[in-house]
């Protein structure tokens, strides 16, 4: 009865319909990078081919991205600044998150807001000052010039989301501790820290991609082409006037998109639920 | 398990000495704490969003600080039909956007909302869109748009639907919409998860309730499931308009603000006039343009957010 012929067709009507194409939309430009990467140039612009595949699949694209571009020093710069960056955003925000969600000193209330708010100022409004701001630090085209700039945008997205792991942690917890005679330190270290990992994994991971993706800041901040990031060198390096290596461009998208995509595949439970935590609160 | 926590922590030693106590007050270590994230964003977030609206009444250019210039630059962007152009734009841009991301994520929401296999999987492959950077992707959406070798105008032409290709980001109106197509694309993973954690909060005895009652699947999701969705939809539209709004990467990417500038918005008239034309100023007051806009929709989603409580 369950399986009736015509309750098939409506859920395939008000849903297997639906969902596929959805499917469809949200990832064939991924398909379409993943077999453009691949494929030879002759297939490439023969227009009497189908574009949909390929039958001669080459590693030339990506082989060029690796010896005939400064691509490796970009994926170097990348990572390098996302975990400099990623690094320093969670400590700070670790700790002004538990001091504003749970020390609870005067003036935490209107601090959280703040910082809230914080969040929420586009990196367009600023990315002009910062300019100005880098340039007289002496650190125009210089990673530093990054590391010190995306915690701007990292620390008030942390907090926020650290806070709410915060306030999912039972006072009872500390508060016994605190009878037994540990100090707010020791009750940090000993009791906060380790229920607070998920949350601490979910920022880290957040701010990993998040850095990763940054485009804005290194586009203005660097010049030189092996000091460029993924994002921007990719633009810049792989069109060259009127011509658009598209082949080594997709290469470059898809090679980019990886080690983003493999974070995140590995905590996307933790990644999920912290989207849908820092948005309901 | 008391007791022995209690015996463990007997000796005292840790908080006798002087610093001990003093790292031991609540005021002092919440200050602590808070210290180096506050140093850092008042000197990397708060100090350049003054100094913005400072070289925005200034002719700084890259290099050299300015001249005080009072307003000028605003009046002569007031006076400069290509920000207004810029401006209808954005506008256009955020509102299309956003309207059809909010339409199609909760369309998703719902959808995902079903019990089917491999629902974890497949929830999590749709946000790919939202975590791959964005710019690597718009390389993707240049790629299936273009004049000749483009997916779409190949796909159509063999479907006998057009004879010739159509070059989406060579005409205005075709552009503003290919790039609104990218932004929709990108932003509707993040409305459908959110909405999607808003769905699995809606208790199932008030859908059981309004099953006994005889409701509809319409009258239960306008009575039901939208007025509890409310709160949450809000919240994820206002971080989407603001998002939309100061968007540079997009449009940078696939368009350069063109043909004939039908793309540039905000974002990318900022960047053209400070970087490219090296006028801080003049470009810092583009950028403030937005300021306006990100604080209106901030109030507004406070005040229909507190209206719910």
């Amino acid at each position: 009865m369950r399986r009736s012929p015509a309750r098939l067709a409506a859920r395939t009507a008000t849903f297997y319909l639906p969902l596929g194409a959805f499917l469809v939309f949200l990832l064939f430009p991924f398909y379409w990078m993943l077999v453009t990467a691949f494929k030879p140039n002759a297939d490439l612009y023969n227009p009497r081919l189908s574009p949909f595949w390929t039958w001669h699949p080459t590693l030339d694209h990506v082989r060029f991205l690796f010896t005939q571009s400064h691509y490796p020093a970009w994926l170097w710069n990348t990572t390098w600044v996302a975990v400099a960056s990623t690094l320093i955003s969670v400590t700070v925000s670790l700790l002004a998150a538990y001091a504003i969600q749970r020390l609870r000193f005067p003036g935490s209330g209107g601090l959280g807001i703040a910082i809230f708010l914080t969040y929420l100022v586009p990196p367009i409004i600023l990315f002009i000052p910062l300019a100005d701001i880098v340039f007289h630090l002496r650190l125009f085209d210089s990673l530093w010039a990054l590391t010190i700039t995306y915690p701007t945008f990292l620390i008030p997205f942390c907090t926020w989301l650290l806070m709410g792991y915060f306030k999912s942690i039972p006072r009872e917890m500390e508060e016994s501790a605190r009878i037994d005679g540990a100090s707010w330190l020791g009750v940090v270290w000993r009791i906060i820290l380790p229920l607070s990992l998920p949350g601490i994994f979910s920022s880290t991971i957040f701010a990993f991609t998040l850095s990763w993706n940054e485009y804005l800041y290194a586009l203005v901040f660097i010049t030189s082409p092996e000091r460029l990031t993924v994002p921007v060198g990719s633009i810049i390096e792989l069109v060259t006037g009127d011509v658009y290596h598209w082949g080594p461009l997709m290469a470059a998208a898809l090679v980019g998109s990886i080690p983003v995509a493999l974070v995140y595949s590995f905590f996307v439970e933790h990644y999920v639920s912290a989207l849908s935590g820092a948005l309901k609160d | 398990m008391s007791a022995v926590k209690a015996e463990a922590a007997v000796p005292p030693a840790p908080r006798a000495t002087a610093l001990g106590r003093f790292f031991d007050n609540k005021n002092v270590l919440g200050v602590v704490f808070v210290a180096p994230a506050v140093l850092i964003l008042l000197a990397l977030l708060t100090y350049p969003f003054f100094l913005g609206i400072y070289l925005s009444l200034t002719d700084a250019i890259i290099g050299r600080g300015g001249h005080f210039v009072g307003l000028a630059n605003y009046t002569g962007l007031l006076g400069d039909p290509l920000f207004r152009l810029v401006t209808f734009n954005t506008f256009l841009y955020t509102t299309v956007a956003c309207t059809c991301k909010l339409i199609l994520g909760l369309a998703l929401a719902i959808v995902l909302n079903r019990e089917f296999m491999g629902k974890r999987f497949i929830r999590a492959i749709v946000l790919l869109p939202y975590i791959v950077p964005t710019v690597l992707s718009a390389i993707s959406f240049w790629w299936i748009y273009d004049p000749t070798f483009g997916i779409i105008s190949y796909t159509l032409r063999h479907l006998g639907l057009i004879g010739h290709n159509i070059d989406f980001l060579g005409d205005p109106g075709l552009a503003r919409g290919a790039l609104i197509a990218a932004n929709v694309w990108r932003g509707v993973p993040f409305y459908a998860i959110g909405l999607l954690a808003g769905l699995q909060t809606v208790p199932g005895s008030l859908y059981e309730a309004a099953a006994i009652d005889g409701a509809g699947g319409w009258s239960v999701f306008r009575h039901i499931t939208m007025p509890l969705l409310r709160p949450l939809t809000v919240v994820i539209t206002m971080f989407s308009v603001i998002q939309t709004f100061a968007d540079f990467q997009l449009p940078w990417v696939i368009t350069r603000g063109g043909p004939n500038n039908a793309t540039h918005l905000y974002g990318t008239l900022a960047f053209q006039r400070a970087i490219q034309g090296s006028h801080l100023g003049e470009g810092a007051a583009v950028a403030m343009a937005i300021f306006p806009v990100l604080l209106l929709t901030v109030i507004v989603s406070f005040k229909n957010l507190r209206r719910e409580d």
